[in-house]
């Protein structure tokens, strides 16, 4: 077990170097610089301009930037960001807890709809319930996020004014973040109104950010219990008299759990890219809209310093569900 | 009386007829032994017995009573409280009969906690008593096993202990052997026969294996493609069998066989759905067939000896084979 721990964060290292080439490539590769956007379209003086590069450390050659920027990050230091000149890992981090609760929402939503779905479904396969929820997941698979996120907006939050559009909470309550997260802080500040109205503005992006996660798991547990079900030992629990909720929701749901998890696993990265989107969509203060506006405004530090951070999250998040998926596999956990 | 009672039972997947009017009887603590080659619905009758049958397959008999109760007027409920009770199953794969996820002593003890409920250590104690009675070795250990840290012999015997778990009256074997090594194969047989005459149970034996049923059937029912084809008495079905069917399956006993280089198989197929010939089933196989065996359909005739679904059975004396 340990040795398999080790060598997961072992990959870490390669992954971390590719990820730094590439961001660092490719944020360079959009055309303008930092210095025109933060000028803006007045204009600037050849001479002023170069000096301001200069600064920046931009006018270096793109090798000698490369290795200044990942020698930084192997000592924990991922710059400052050129606009805010504040540093990218302390941005990070006041933003970070609003996507953690976003996606956190987004995977709950995911999987308490996704799996009880996928069940029923495979238990009643072929009925109008199975061929719906099918349906429904292909459908909200194959929905662009932008799309779907304006049209529920323009439903709930126009036409039947039940949510708000944007934001995290109104802007009636303030108060100092604890925690980072709304729902936790709303109710701590025991201000009347302020967690219900975290709660609302939470619904809509939970949602369209869940709906592509919860596609896939419906899915997937449904293929897990149909393939399930025909095991032995399903039959065995059925000869022991047990009642179908056990047979299928301890016997069968038990092992068909084993791929579900590892796809839930694999839903981690999408639901990150998923919420760069969802954010922007819902001027939702968290990591993706921050990316966004830093690619905007090339903020290269900012950018480079948060793409590495998402993706190390994703990677431990992976390594977890894997540790997670040797505790529920007991066949996998004896091998090790 | 007899334990279990069954009349013109059919079980049907579409148009495939898997079980084709069947009848049988099993006495209290009998052995009966069920034979028939791949395909010919041993399985599928004890199944429906069980209440397992599932969709898209149909059962439908005149009657299946278990101790004077019909089970098929039963509810599910009713019936499910009968199922791994009174009559308890196991099967041909004891390495993935086992549920891979849980433990040796959950899947022992929730058979006991279902049906009998009890405390917690009382159901423990329980469990640890009965994987001593079935053979295997430091039973504390084991009941927190994972199957997959055992022998298909050790799982067998474990599938054995949670089918014997709330001393059913009618213990269901289809095939514990088949899957097995040869050494292990008698150690398993003795031991459901041991069990069989200390908790005094009916024991159904299926198998494809007439050695087997020679050494340990009271009686043996033949089956062919759904349908009963002979029963009798294992002594005398071995000494004499009436039906051309029967008779060829004995001939493909090793024993039997002994002094020829190969081991005679049977010629032919068991009919499935599209292939059923008019007339007796067997006919097209059938070494003894005449010409009107193809156009009218045999009945199951009861004699003095048993049953037998032939128009023209073997007698005694052209038997030696
Ligand atoms: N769930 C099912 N769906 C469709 N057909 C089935 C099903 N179960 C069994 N059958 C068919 O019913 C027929 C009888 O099968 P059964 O398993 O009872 O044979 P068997 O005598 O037990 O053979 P074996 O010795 O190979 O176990 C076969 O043709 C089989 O294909
Ligand atoms: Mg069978």
């Amino acid at each position: 077990m340990l040795r398999f721990v080790l060598t997961r964060l072992g990959i870490l290292i390669p992954t971390f170097i590719g990820v730094t080439l590439l961001t660092f490539a490719m944020i360079r590769l959009i055309p303008g610089d930092p210095v025109e956007l933060l000028v803006g379209e007045r204009g600037l003086d050849p001479v002023r301009h170069a000096q301001l590069r200069a600064e920046m450390g931009l006018d270096r050659p793109l090798l000698e930037q490369y290795w200044h920027y990942i020698s930084g990050v192997f000592q924990g230091d991922l710059g400052k960001s050129i606009v805010t000149k504040q540093p990218v890992v302390e941005e990070f981090f006041t933003l970070f807890p609003a996507t953690v609760e976003l996606s956190v929402c987004a995977m709950l939503f995911a999987v308490a709809l996704g799996i009880p779905a996928g069940i029923l479904a495979a238990a009643r396969r072929g009925s109008v319930f199975d061929h719906s929820v099918m349906g429904a997941a292909l459908t909200g698979y194959s929905m662009p996020i932008f799309w779907w996120g304006l049209l529920l907006i323009i439903l709930f939050s126009g036409i039947l004014g039940w949510t708000p559009v944007s934001g995290r909470i109104s802007l009636l309550y303030f108060f100092e973040p604890v925690t980072g997260f709304m729902l936790i802080d709303s109710w701590l500040s025991g201000e009347p109104g302020a967690f219900t109205s975290a709660v609302r503005h939470l619904i809509l992006p939970t949602v369209v950010l869940g709906t592509i996660p919860l596609a896939v798991i419906a899915r997937q547990t449904r293929s897990a219990m149909l393939e399930v079900l025909h095991e032995d030992y399903v039959r065995t629990a059925r000869a022991k008299g047990l009642a179908p909720l056990r047979v299928i929701g301890l016997h069968a749901l038990r092992n068909a759990l084993i791929p579900v998890i590892t796809v839930i696993g694999l839903q981690v990265g999408v639901l990150f890219s998923g919420a760069v989107l969802t954010e922007t969509i819902f001027s939702w203060p968290g990591i993706g809209k921050w990316i966004i506006d830093s690619i905007h405004r090339r903020d290269y530090p900012s950018v480079q310093g948060g793409i590495l951070l998402i993706a190390t999250t994703v990677i431990i998040v992976n390594l977890l569900v894997d540790l997670l998926y040797g505790l529920i596999n007991p066949r996998i956990r004896h091998q090790r | 009386m007899a334990l279990l009672e069954i009349e013109n039972l059919s079980v049907t997947f579409g148009a495939l007829r898997a079980v084709d009017g069947l009848d049988l009887s099993i006495d209290e603590g009998e052995v009966l032994g069920i034979v028939g080659e791949s395909g010919s619905g041993k399985s599928v009758t004890m199944l429906a017995v069980m209440g397992l049958i599932g969709f898209p397959g149909i059962v439908k008999a005149n009657a299946v009573r278990f101790n004077g109760a019909e089970l098929m007027h039963l509810d599910r409920r009713a019936r499910r409280n009968m199922t791994g009770k009174d009559i308890a199953m196991i099967f041909q794969e004891p390495m993935t009969s086992l549920n891979p996820c849980f433990t040796v002593g959950f899947q022992i003890t929730e058979t006991l906690k279902v049906h009998e409920g009890g405390s917690r250590s009382a159901r423990r104690a329980r469990a640890l008593e009965l994987l001593a009675q079935v053979g295997i070795p430091d039973p504390e250990r084991r009941l927190n096993s994972f199957p997959h840290q055992l022998s298909g012999g050790m799982n067998q015997r474990v599938m054995i202990a949670m089918a014997i778990s709330c001393r059913p009256q009618l213990l269901i074997a289809d095939e514990p052997t088949t899957a097995l090594d040869v050494t292990i194969q008698a150690q398993i047989l003795q031991l459901l026969l041991g069990l069989q005459r200390e908790y005094g149970m009916a024991l159904v034996l299926i198998t494809h294996d007439m050695g087997v049923v020679a050494e340990t059937a009271q009686r043996v029912s033949v089956m062919y493609a759904g349908q009963l084809v002979e029963e009798r008495a294992a002594a005398e079905l071995f000494a004499s069998p009436s039906h051309p069917y029967t008779h060829a399956l004995l001939g493909a006993l090793p024993e039997r066989g002994r002094d020829r280089a190969r081991l005679p198989t049977i010629p032919g197929v068991v009919p499935g759905l599209y292939d059923r010939p008019p007339g007796c089933l067997f006919n097209p196989r059938c070494t003894s067939a005449r010409p009107d065996c193809a156009e009218r359909v045999p009945p199951l005739e009861t004699t003095h000896q048993g049953r037998v679904r032939c128009f023209y059975p073997l007698q005694a004396s052209k038997t030696g084979v």
